[in-house]
């Protein structure tokens, strides 16, 4: 049963569609705190002008975007931030964790730092390279684009199964008192509390 | 830079136990603890030390021929004269507390709550004694001597968010 198209008019999946509409319309959250940073601006610049890829508005306000790239190491007082940050953010919504540190706390092997944001957050595309060069982050976000096209749903179905296949960690007890998860450190607050 | 020796002259004939040595025009002064507040409001008052550098400490845990556990160091500049000195003084656990001298120089404030923060010296009468670079629940100090680099597993502990959680 030929149905007879006019040569404008093509007929798609409304899931590809939707694919498609998001992949070309990335707004980017930067959540840069390092030298990744630099990179990323200079990825914005004009000289390899990241809206060749429909992926140029950064938004620093995290309802308007659905793409975070966290570029740069991120600290232990700067993570409730950047968790937020990804809450606040709207669905559907993709991480790239971009740069050695942001990946895997990089030569940061200390107290402070975080091994990896994607223990802490969900991340979709990992970038190598310390920092690396505005061009793998337009790989990243030419790959990230084939993913969604590739991925996505309408119903956000491909959320759900990668939420269940994401292992549940459990807190680690620390050693000796005093704990850190009372609010706040009663030794540095007792003077306050005094008063 | 250039040392003013007056100053030391006068700081040593009104406080008592005070020594000094040089290194590279460098002069270093170490005051007791009992007597560190009054010696930098002699120096500040009357010495004319109007700029506070730096306040720091140093962890001698294991350190080759150390007495004392803690160097607390003051960095004091006269603006005028280009004066410098090291007033430093020794502390030992558990009596980790010396007076705080935001009277004398606003900019201790934040100095003062580094080395809280860093090395877990309390300053007595500071205006807002809190951490300043680590999160508030953090227990340890993390730049003393017996604090692992890694630390004991502080990092680890925050909530988890998936993909059905956000």
């Amino acid at each position: 049963m030929a149905v007879e198209l006019p040569e404008n008019v093509v007929v798609s999946k409304l899931d590809a569609l939707a694919s498609w509409c998001r992949k070309n319309s990335l707004w980017p959250m930067p959540f840069a705190t390092a030298c990744c940073g630099i990179e990323l601006m200079a990825t914005g610049a004009s000289k390899h002008d990241i809206a060749r890829f429909g992926a140029e508005v950064f938004r620093f306000s995290p309802r308007q975007c659905d793409l975070m790239i966290v570029a740069g190491r991120v600290v232990m007082k700067m993570l409730p931030v950047l968790q937020r940050i990804w809450q606040q953010m709207n669905e559907p919504k993709w991480c790239i964790s971009m740069g050695a540190c942001a990946s895997t706390g990089g030569v940061f092997d200390t107290y402070s730092v975080v091994q990896g944001v994607d223990r802490f957050i969900p991340v979709d595309m990992y970038l190598p390279g310390c920092p690396p060069r505005p061009e793998q982050l337009i790989q990243g976000i030419i790959d990230l684009q084939d993913k969604i096209q590739r991925e996505g749903t309408l119903g956000g179905a491909e959320f759900r199964l990668k939420a269940a296949q994401q292992p549940k960690r459990a807190l680690i007890e620390l050693p000796g008192p005093p704990q850190i998860d009372s609010a706040r450190n009663p030794v540095v607050w007792k003077s306050e509390v005094q008063q | 830079m250039s040392n003013d020796a007056a100053s030391i002259d006068l700081l040593k004939n009104r406080i008592a136990g005070i020594s000094t040595s040089e290194f590279r025009g460098q002069v270093r002064v170490v005051v007791p603890t009992e007597h560190l507040f009054a010696s930098l409001e002699f120096l500040h008052g009357e010495r004319v030390f109007d700029f506070l550098v730096d306040i720091t400490c140093v962890d001698y845990l294991n350190y080759r021929g150390a007495t004392d556990r803690f160097g607390l160091v003051y960095v004091l500049t006269n603006t005028v004269t280009n004066e410098q000195l090291m007033v430093r003084t020794f502390l030992n656990e558990p009596d980790l507390a010396v007076p705080s001298v935001t009277s004398l120089w606003e900019g201790a404030n934040w100095m003062e709550r580094e080395v809280w923060d860093m090395f877990g010296i309390t300053f007595e009468g500071h205006p807002d004694h809190r951490r300043i670079l680590l999160p508030e629940e953090f227990a340890a100090f993390p730049l003393r001597k017996d604090y692992p680099l890694q630390g004991r597993g502080e990092r680890h502990n925050f909530p988890v968010l998936t993909r059905d959680s956000a």
